[in-house]
């Protein structure tokens, strides 16, 4: 019951309250870029959230199977990026066989996921917090994935009113997009607090 | 735009056109994380940019030299491995000889991986320009970007304490503003400061 109790809050902590996008500034580059439609932006969000779970699994195994017991820690950032790789195409692979529409819509985005800052930042942070049970990591990658799609739907939604708003012209794209990020993680810290 | 400048056999151009017309952060928009992230203080920013030349120029060296060797499909995947040996190189080193700043730039610092700046400017450039150039071309947008960086730590520090590096600089009666040190600051100093940079570039034009 506990444990159970541990991996809700865990879970509800990495999605809400330490959001990557909001407090940690991770995947910002997706974030500003690829939120100015719902549809793709929801599109980004499911195949990151997809990425994350699996490279924050797989990075744990090799971690604490492979790297620790033969001290090889030291080429650990090279084996968590060629291992996100390999998961990118693997479900590259896996989406355009079952799943070709799925495929179409989601374009350019796929491949562009291994250079996503949340999946190796989520990695890190994996190793970081010193978490050693796979549920954990489990709960807590996808809760990662999920926070980033969260926000960058909010964006999203917000940029599609934005566009009928009048902003002053050297403000416009970039600049308010950035400002309205920030009024959204002062929108965010309100959470702080409620879990430790 | 950055192919045609980037090919021409022009030494200073490379070296200066990643400061200002190329400046990943205020033109270019890519690698925006460690600008958010580091920029509470001038010193990890500078440690940041620091580490983001020396990333910059040995794996703009390294892609360089075996640009001619370099299969499309495994372009992308070389790059990384490339940029992956020099990051660690620069996290062992910081860790040795900076612990203090280790510490504060934590996972940002593995995290220069995926730095769209880097991989970018293998791609645009060092894949496709002798050595020298390359290298040249490191120095500038690194040069660029640790610029950017430093601007945008040092506002927010000296709102955000009343001081920069340690000396007092604002009024006595200055009250420091706190949200300067939290995520918003960050990002609304960066909007503000792209605006400018956009209203600068209109003035320029027109």
């Amino acid at each position: 019951m506990d444990s159970t109790y541990a991996l809700i809050m865990g879970f509800l902590s990495v999605v809400i309250v330490n959001n990557f996008v909001f407090t940690k500034f991770l995947g910002t580059c997706p974030y500003l870029g690829v939120s100015g439609r719902l549809d793709t932006a929801f599109g980004m969000g499911l195949a990151v959230t997809f990425v994350t779970a699996l490279s924050g699994i797989m990075t744990w195994l090799v971690d604490f199977y492979i790297l620790t017991p033969s001290h090889l820690e030291i080429t650990r950032y090279i084996c968590y990026i060629v291992v996100i790789a390999g998961m990118v195409q693997l479900v590259e692979m896996y989406v355009r066989k079952f799943f070709p529409s799925l495929y179409k819509s989601f374009g350019i985005f796929l491949p562009l996921i291994s250079t996503n800052c949340v999946i190796l930042g989520l990695c890190l942070f994996i190793n970081i917090w010193g978490t050693n049970n796979l549920l954990e990591v489990a709960v807590l990658s996808t809760g990662a994935g999920i926070g980033f799609a969260v926000a960058i739907c909010i964006m999203a939604a917000i940029r599609e009113n934005l566009i009928m708003s009048d902003v002053p012209e050297s403000l416009k794209g970039a600049p308010i997009t950035l400002i309205t990020a920030g009024l959204l993680t002062l929108a965010f810290m309100g959470f702080a607090g409620m879990i430790k | 735009m950055a192919n045609e400048n980037s090919a021409s056999p022009n030494y200073l151009k490379a070296l200066t056109i990643g400061i200002w017309q190329e400046n990943p952060t205020f033109r270019l928009l890519i690698g925006m994380c460690p600008p958010l992230a580091v920029t509470t203080a001038v010193k990890p920013a500078l440690t940041m940019g620091l580490s983001v030349i020396f990333v910059l120029v040995c794996s703009n060296l390294v892609v360089s030299m075996m640009r001619n060797l370099l299969k499309p499909h495994l372009r992308i995947i070389m790059f990384t491995l490339a940029i992956a040996t020099f990051v660690t190189i620069a996290d062992l080193y910081l860790r040795a000889f900076q612990a203090e700043m280790s510490e504060v730039l934590g996972p940002y610092v593995p995290l220069i991986i995926v730095n769209c700046i880097i991989i970018f400017r293998a791609e645009v450039c060092a894949s496709k320009s002798n050595v020298i150039i390359s290298i040249l071309d490191g120095i500038g947008t690194g040069v660029g970007f640790t610029i950017a960086l430093c601007i945008l730590a040092g506002i927010r520090e000296i709102l955000a304490t009343g001081r920069f590096f340690n000396i007092s600089v604002m009024p006595s009666g200055f009250v420091p503003w706190a949200a300067m040190q939290m995520p918003v600051g960050a990002f609304v100093t960066l909007g503000l400061l792209l605006g400018l940079s956009s209203l600068l570039t209109k003035e320029k034009a027109s």
